[in-house]
């Protein structure tokens, strides 16, 4: 019998901590697929953030430097410029990429570092238990916004994607979802052109995954993977935001 | 190459760099330090470096992180405002243990504070500065010479131990030019840096530079082992100078250039008669305890002078002997001037 599916040579074969529904999983997949893909596993180097994806190395059968919360862009930075034979990619969370780190995300896809960003917006904090990010949607609840996130005191979900798209040094903008087959077979192939991106040198490359948290959302899976469709992709709308190659 | 130049402090810092392999410099200006990135800027591009103006000096301290994870020889450098800012990198790099050079060239502060040569980062720089109970190396040159000596002997103490390794020096000894005999880098042995990120080719195993632990026991693991680590360093690296104490009836303590003008202030008093000698610590941490103990064994009377209202006179005190007597005398920044080998001979008189 021929066998069609596999685990990525990149993914380690243990169980993960991420909660039941979590989307982290099928995002790790892809980035590992898309390393298989191009043959870059041992020359790959992840910077992890601070927050659920921390462990990136307990996933990925690869080098990875944990870098101090928002700071990943700059690690990444560092990493790429002393190695710039290698494929540097970060992996952070929205309390991590557009909060606290957004000077290093603007400073670092300004400059066209040439490396990877993967961005898994939850609309939450989910490590330390579910407080406003700054991606939470207008009247969401959360750990610190009890009564609802309130625009006119906390403003406005903040879309990266986009944001990003505007600087002359980003080679590559998107924004993807893992809720559907559909939509992961859409984030599978964004991704790898993230990646190919890299290894052609083309400068810095940023893919936004909108992912579910349902522990924190206080849902089912089912449910909290609903809600990115039904909620989430309204206001965070699917798409190529910039590449260098239309341009 | 053993010429004698005619250079800047900082210029010295930017040229020991280079001559000890450091192809790596991420920094943000700030005075008095801005010669160390404007010079690296220039030299380190045609050497095949890379220079890279950050957007902060935490995105700086963090390319320090992730271009030392990968192997290679790094630095930063600032002054007060800017290395409050880089602690948070410093202590991940500390519980990463990552090595990599960071200069304080120190001003006034606190806050914005101001342009004046200052010695009160001694606080920040040896007790840690960041988050999480841990120490860096740190070199206190006080001339030209050593600030390129010293940021040389950082790069491989920093390396040999895995910490991060400070010079910290003040805008006198960085804006001051002074004769300089730029000299090769002197042959150490070096560990090899098998725990580098560089990805795994050749099938080697996975690396992983972090700082978290929270398995049981591991983070207390962590803590000893660092322990002792600085306790080795403490007994391998203590540096200082002695000038005149073997017969001192008093003894006159500092450290960079508040130490230059002690020392003339030393020598007016031995031309007068009195019997007193000068102690300059060079590594503030680790602090040379044994050489204070030594020496009070048989001389009482100790003078320490700092650029601030006292913060080494703290560590002068735990290493003297118990029946030694430790003067200050302090001048921290804002008074308009330095202190006058004139004016420190007058406290000398007075403690003598």
């Amino acid at each position: 019998m021929k066998q069609v599916f596999t685990r990525p040579e990149s993914l380690k074969d243990v169980q993960t901590h991420f909660c039941p529904g979590c989307h982290h999983g099928s995002v790790h997949r892809l980035v590992a697929e898309a390393m298989d893909e191009f043959g870059i596993r041992d020359k790959t180097i992840g910077v992890a953030s601070v927050g659920c994806s921390v462990f990136l190395y307990g996933y990925f059968d690869i080098d990875v430097i944990e870098a101090p919360h928002g700071r990943a862009p700059a690690v990444a930075t560092g990493a790429k410029r002393a190695r710039n034979d290698r494929i540097v990619f970060t992996y952070q969370g929205d309390g991590d990429l557009a909060a606290i780190g957004t000077s290093e995300i603007i400073h670092a896809a300004n400059r066209g570092e040439d490396i990877t960003v993967i961005f898994v917006n939850n609309t939450t904090y989910g490590m330390t238990g579910g407080q406003m990010a700054p991606t939470t949607m207008v009247g969401q609840k959360t750990s610190t916004s009890p009564y609802g996130r309130n625009q006119a005191k906390d403003g406005y979900p903040i879309r990266m994607a986009e944001l990003l798209a505007q600087l002359e040094g980003v080679a590559f903008s998107a924004r993807v979802a893992v809720n559907s087959p559909r939509n992961v077979m859409q984030a599978k192939k964004m991704i790898k052109t993230a990646f190919r991106y890299q290894v052609e040198g083309r400068g810095f490359s940023f893919i936004e995954a909108l992912a579910a948290c349902p522990t924190n959302w206080g849902m089912n899976p089912l449910a909290a993977n609903e809600r990115v469709g039904s909620e989430m992709i309204p206001y965070f709308p699917l798409g190529v935001y910039r590449n260098t190659a239309n341009l | 190459m053993s010429e004698k130049l005619f250079v800047k402090g900082n210029e010295a810092v930017a040229m020991a760099a280079i001559e000890a392999g450091c192809r790596y410099y991420f920094g943000y200006p700030i005075t008095p330090q801005s010669d160390i990135p404007e010079y690296l800027s220039r030299e380190l591009p045609p050497l095949g470096g890379e220079f890279i103006q950050a957007e902060s000096e935490i995105g700086a301290i963090n390319m320090l992180l992730g271009a030392s994870a990968t192997g290679v020889r790094a630095m930063t450098s600032s002054s007060g405002p800017g290395i409050s800012l880089k602690q948070e990198g410093i202590s991940y790099m500390a519980g990463s243990e990552l090595p990599g050079v960071i200069v304080d060239i120190m001003r006034a502060g606190p806050g914005l504070g101001g342009i004046d040569a200052s010695q009160a980062d001694y606080f920040q720089a040896t007790r840690g500065g960041g988050h999480g109970g841990y120490r860096i190396i740190v070199l206190a040159p006080a001339s030209v010479q050593e600030m390129y000596d010293l940021t040389m002997r950082a790069f491989d103490l920093s390396d040999i131990y895995r910490i991060p390794a400070m010079v910290l020096a003040d805008s006198v000894i960085g804006q001051m030019k002074e004769s300089l005999t730029a000299h090769p880098r002197p042959k150490a042995t070096l560990p090899a840096k098998e725990w580098a990120v560089r990805g795994r080719e050749s099938g080697e195993p996975q690396n992983i530079v972090k700082s978290l632990y929270l398995g049981d026991g591991e983070m207390e693991a962590f803590h000893w082992k660092m322990h002792a680590r600085y306790q080795e360093l403490a007994e391998k690296e203590c540096r200082w100078e002695e000038i005149e104490t073997t017969d001192a009836a008093l003894v006159v303590t500092a450290f960079g250039s508040t130490a230059r003008i002690a020392r003339t202030a030393v020598a007016m008093a031995r031309e007068a008669g009195m019997k007193v000698g000068l102690l300059r610590p060079i590594t503030l941490f680790p602090f040379p305890r044994q050489a204070y103990e030594t020496i009070s064994g048989y001389c009482k009377r100790f003078l320490t002078i700092e650029l601030s209202t006292g913060q080494m006179v703290e560590d002068v005190r735990l290493s003297v002997a118990r029946d030694a007597e430790v003067a200050f005398y302090g001048r921290p920044p804002g008074a308009g001037s330095l202190p006058t080998p004139e004016e420190l001979f007058e406290q000398i008189k007075k403690q003598y």
